[in-house]
């Protein structure tokens, strides 16, 4: 969610002239969104203080978490709702099994570098260079963490123009995976509809 | 209650063990790049196991949803975190350790 308020907003303003009443219907649904958004995660924060309060204290108490929400809310719309969104729910449904498998990545890197430190397997690494269908910043970032989170490679730098990530291996088999088997390309694709 | 104290006691155990073979990397690899492997995979592990033992130990409260919110974060935040300590490495011209070389 942090990535994509960063990398979401880059091109939020661009319409003019006789879009300006759909852009206002447009700022009050985000501004009522991200209000929602941030009071919800005011009273998961903080709501057990709320909680221990006598009950006339109560709107007292909420009225500061609603007086940060707006202030939130008003400072960051605009980045928090991307206006160029398309299909973001289905993109949504697909990033949570990816997530799932990501996690189970996680693992295998971590038994994989334990391995390595313990001698079990060899140390030979090398850095290598390829080329993607990714093209928008949430998927470049999606996948250079995803590098990063899986058995023996690390991402040093992305070219956005044209998708290429230099990846730091440290083996062949984990530079391999990337290289040959490109399964990991085609998940991100596929979650992002960008194969 | 005791079951669950041997749950969350596991748990964090294992997290422990692999921040411990994290150091063990840091120190026992040749160059900066096979480091950061070491630290920053491990170290994500890791710190997300003590997260989960403590969630367990805890029970369900808002404290357990803090807690998601703090393992969420950690990771988006590790992977960035070692991906811009590898950039300015390669930026700044560190060679890289092939097999054979020296240890640096």
């Amino acid at each position: 969610m942090l990535a994509a308020c960063r990398f979401g907003g880059r091109a939020t303003r661009g319409c003019d002239g006789e879009m300006t009443a759909m852009k206002k219907e447009s700022m009050a649904f985000s501004i009522a969104l991200t209000f929602c958004v941030m009071f919800a995660f005011w009273m998961l924060l903080s709501a057990w203080t709320v909680y221990l309060l006598e009950p006339y204290d109560l709107l007292k108490v909420s009225s500061r978490g609603i007086l940060a929400a707006l202030i939130v809310s008003f400072l960051t719309y605009e980045i928090f709702v991307p206006s160029r969104g398309e299909n973001v729910l289905l993109k949504i449904r697909r990033l949570i099994p990816y997530i799932g498998w990501e996690l189970w990545q996680i693992y295998l890197a971590t038994i994989d570098v334990t391995k390595r430190v313990l001698g079990i397997l060899p140390v030979d690494p090398r850095i290598i260079e390829f080329d993607t269908t990714l093209r928008s910043d949430f998927a470049l970032v999606t996948f250079a963490n995803s590098i990063t989170l899986t058995p023996g490679t690390i991402t040093i730098d992305i070219e956005p123009e044209k998708g290429r990530y230099i990846v730091h291996a440290i083996a062949k088999e984990p530079a391999e995976s990337l290289t040959v088997d490109q399964t990991m390309q085609k998940k991100v694709g596929h979650v992002f509809m960008e194969e | 209650m005791l079951a669950i104290d041997l749950v969350a006691t596991m748990f964090l155990a294992a997290g422990a063990f692999f921040m411990i073979i994290g150091t063990a990397g840091l120190l026992r690899f040749p160059d900066f790049y096979t480091r950061l492997h070491a630290t920053g995979k491990c170290d994500t592990l890791g710190q997300i196991l003590i997260i989960v033992g403590c969630m367990t130990y805890e029970g369900l409260s808002f404290i357990t949803i803090k807690l998601i919110f703090v393992s969420a974060f950690y990771l988006l935040v590790g992977p960035t975190g070692t991906h811009a300590l590898m950039k300015a490495a390669y930026a700044s011209g560190l060679p890289v350790w092939r097999k054979g070389d020296k240890r640096m």
